[in-house]
């Protein structure tokens, strides 16, 4: 019982923590059809940027000021880079993207070097919030969905309540008409892309700290997002934070579970001698498989559900 | 009276030429370059020129982005290893020279696993489901160490049997030889089936797919079979590192392997036949020469790549036929002033950031071994200002120049270009 309402607030920080990430993602794609491929590469630099921030200022003025840089920072990329490839198509910007994400790991090397860093949980966030029965459960996973559910709420009253918010909503799908009603259309996509950039900034930020702060964070969770993004359905922002979700549960329950085929059938009274030919394939316990969960998900949900949960385009 | 029909077809002898030529070049390569190490360099070229064709029959003639095509190089050097085992073990015999096969039908049979999934949709998703798919098969390959040898992976000797002619494919060079048989043989495969009606409606799926529907082709299937048929090359290029390098490991599945691929086919040039050839040599001198001079490699490598999408987006090999195809009209010695004004600005830019980055990575990463570091050949220290100063200066003079020289390039050689442009539709009047 405790184990496993201590997995679900795990799992449920960790969807929030994919939420922030990929709603990002989902508004740049749904808006500029950009797939970002160094998305993950700002999360990770706003994980470093919190780092070097709070090593000098403290954790709190981190917690602004990183996202703000790593804002700018994709506004300015958008502006310089992504602006001039974008004649050439969708292909180009991916492309552009894509060796962006190369330079970006290779800077952050450059600058703090291949080891991790270590980026402390900042003093007065350390220890358990509750104690269930033997199990903790640390105050600083609470501060982080405390912070992914503000960036919710503050998200989706800018889009919906806001003037430029709707302007933001008008220019998704009728892009032409928006700038023919005299409003500066690029301008918008750079604000959402430098937008979408100060969110994963932010993320990286809270959860730098949380697990590690390296050089492989970037790639570690550029390809789970991208699998949140289809799972959820392309352009679709409540599809993405189902899918985070459900992807965050997932890998957490399934690292704790040493369940196997094998145990399952000892269970019902069945036994199977090693010398049975797919013995090894049938050993395999849950926690071993939890790498792969969301990469088989992606799968199924092409072949039976294309559009994704929540999608609403095919192809 | 019976009709009869004059058929008319000249030999083409450029393009006898252009191949008579390749096939010289690679057989007279290593005598060329002779030295132990240039033949293992010349070998890795070939397997990754096979590749890189291959990686190109899905981006420049199909327009699929793939971000995971080493999943099928890398399960066909798997399934080569594993056949060269076997060979040597005496429990399945198969000729070490058509061992590339087994990869290639590895490649062919996993392409009609995944492709079935990763082709029923196009354009960017498919650039993420391909990216899951390589993430998938990474994770897979740790997990049953069984067949794919866990960390430290499969090896081989690529030594058995009796040696027949004397060719024992012991050494080097005669690796080297089975090495390009095969390349010349994939080529040649690639270049017919892009002329094949296949290749011709897979470029029509990729410049419009909807046009491609509406004439009654199904874009899937294309997409599906242009996949598998790739995945076919890929895996051929598998079997031929795995007898290259006799080790297997899981590095070989991976999404790193798949990035370098795409990195190179595009620096080639994707909308050439011959790009990714010339992608894969500059590609593999660049990691194996570049990583032993400097640790920034990558970042070089990504820039280079970023610069190239964003000015030449038809890689090296575009470059390399619109000056020939200046030179050819007469238009070249025009722009000639223009052009070296433009190239060496910018390689006063390049010369600037290399210092700069050579000398920010020694200070962060090196400076236990002293603040001095060579670079072209003076001795530079890290700690005082005069380097940097320098460095920046260069840096802010040769970006103004670069940006001055460049409108008035850019107007030169678009002039020249729409020249060219005007006398072609003239002459086809």
């Amino acid at each position: 019982m405790e184990f496993t309402v201590i997995s679900l607030l795990n799992g449920l920080s960790y969807g929030l923590l994919l939420f922030m990430l990929s709603s990002g993602l989902t508004l740049i794609f749904s808006m500029m059809g950009v797939l970002n491929f160094a998305h993950a590469s700002f999360y990770m630099m706003g994980a470093y940027l919190g780092f070097a921030i709070s090593k000098t200022v403290g954790f709190w003025p981190a917690l602004v000021l990183a996202p703000l840089i790593v804002g700018l920072a994709g506004a300015a990329v958008e502006r310089i880079g992504l602006r001039a490839v974008h004649k050439h198509g969708h292909i180009s910007e991916l492309l552009f993207t894509f060796g962006l994400s190369y330079v970006m790991v290779e800077l952050v090397q450059l600058i703090w070097g291949r080891a991790a860093v270590p980026y402390p949980i900042p003093a007065e966030l350390d220890g358990p919030l509750f104690t269930l029965y033997a199990l903790a459960f640390p105050m600083y996973r609470a501060f982080m969905m405390l912070v992914a559910l503000l960036m919710l709420l503050v998200i989706w009253l800018l889009l919906t309540r806001t003037r430029i918010g709707l302007v933001i909503q008008a220019a998704l799908t009728h892009p032409e008409t928006v700038e023919a009603l005299g409003h500066n259309v690029p301008r918008v996509f750079m604000l959402v892309f430098g937008g979408g950039c100060a969110l994963a900034g932010l993320a990286g930020v809270i959860g730098g700290n949380a697990f590690v702060t390296e050089p492989a964070m970037a790639a570690t969770v550029g390809s789970i997002i991208f699998v949140v993004v289809v799972v959820g359905g392309m352009g679709s922002l409540a599809g993405a934070l189902l899918a985070s979700i459900l992807i965050g549960m997932i890998q957490t329950f399934a690292v704790a579970l040493d369940w196997s085929v094998l145990s399952a059938l000892a269970k019902v009274g069945l036994s199977v001698s090693p010398e049975f030919p797919v013995y090894r394939l049938l050993s395999i316990t849950l926690a071993e498989v939890a790498p792969i969960l969301p990469y088989m998900l992606l799968v199924l949900m092409l072949i039976f559900r294309p559009k994704g949960l929540l999608g609403t385009r095919e192809g | 009276m019976s009709l009869q029909t004059i058929s008319y077809s000249p030999i083409n002898i450029g393009r006898w030429l252009v191949w008579l030529t390749f096939v010289a070049l690679l057989i007279l390569a290593p005598l060329l370059f002779s030295s132990g190490g240039s033949l293992s360099l010349l070998s890795l070229m070939g397997t990754i020129m096979i590749f890189a064709l291959s990686y190109n029959m899905l981006l420049g003639q199909s327009g699929m982005l793939s971000f995971g095509h080493a999943v099928y190089s890398g399960l066909g050097a798997f399934f080569a290893i594993h056949a060269i085992n076997l060979s040597a073990s005496d429990s399945f015999y198969i000729p070490l020279s058509l061992v590339p096969l087994v990869g290639g039908i590895a490649g062919l049979t996993f392409g009609i696993l995944f492709g079935y999934v990763t082709t029923k949709r196009s354009g960017t998703t498919f650039s993420m489901i391909s990216l899951g798919i390589v993430e998938l098969v990474f994770a897979c390959s740790l997990m049953f160490p069984g067949f794919f040898g866990g960390e430290g992976g499969v090896s081989g000797n690529r030594v058995f049997g009796k040696a027949l002619m004397g060719v024992s494919f012991g050494p080097q060079i005669q690796v080297y030889y089975l090495i390009a048989a095969w390349l010349f043989i994939s080529t040649v495969a690639m270049f017919a089936i892009s002329h094949t009606p296949l290749g011709r409606i897979a470029n029509a799926v990729r410049d419009n797919p909807e046009r491609a529907e509406f004439i009654g082709y199904d874009t899937q299937r294309v997409r599906y079979l242009m996949l598998i048929l790739s995945g076919f090359f890929a895996g051929i290029s598998g079997g031929l590192s795995a007898i290259n390098f006799e080790i297997v490991s899981a590095e070989n599945v991976s999404a790193a392997r798949s990035g370098a691929v795409l990195l190179f086919t595009f620096i080639g040039g994707i909308g050439f036949f011959f790009g990714p050839l010339l992608g894969a040599i500059i590609g593999v001198l660049l990691t194996v020469m570049l990583s032993e001079i400097t640790k920034a490699w990558l970042l070089y490598l990504g820039l280079f790549f970023i610069l190239m999408v964003m000015y030449a987006p038809g890689g090296l090999a575009s470059i390399i036929m619109m000056n020939f195809r200046l030179m050819a009209n007469r238009l070249f010695i025009p722009l000639l002033p223009s052009m070296l004004k433009v190239t060496s600005a910018g390689l006063l830019v390049f010369f600037s950031v290399v210092m700069l980055i050579e000398m920010t990575y020694h200070l962060s990463l090196e400076s236990a071994q002293g603040t001095t570091i060579q670079l072209f050949g003076a001795q530079i220290d890290t700690a005082q200002s005069s380097g940097w100063l320098i460095a920046a200066v260069a840096f802010i003079v040769g970006v103004a120049v670069f940006l001055r020289s460049r409108t008035s390039f850019m107007d030169a050689w678009d002039e020249a270009n729409a020249e060219i442009e005007r006398r072609i539709a003239g002459s086809g009047r």
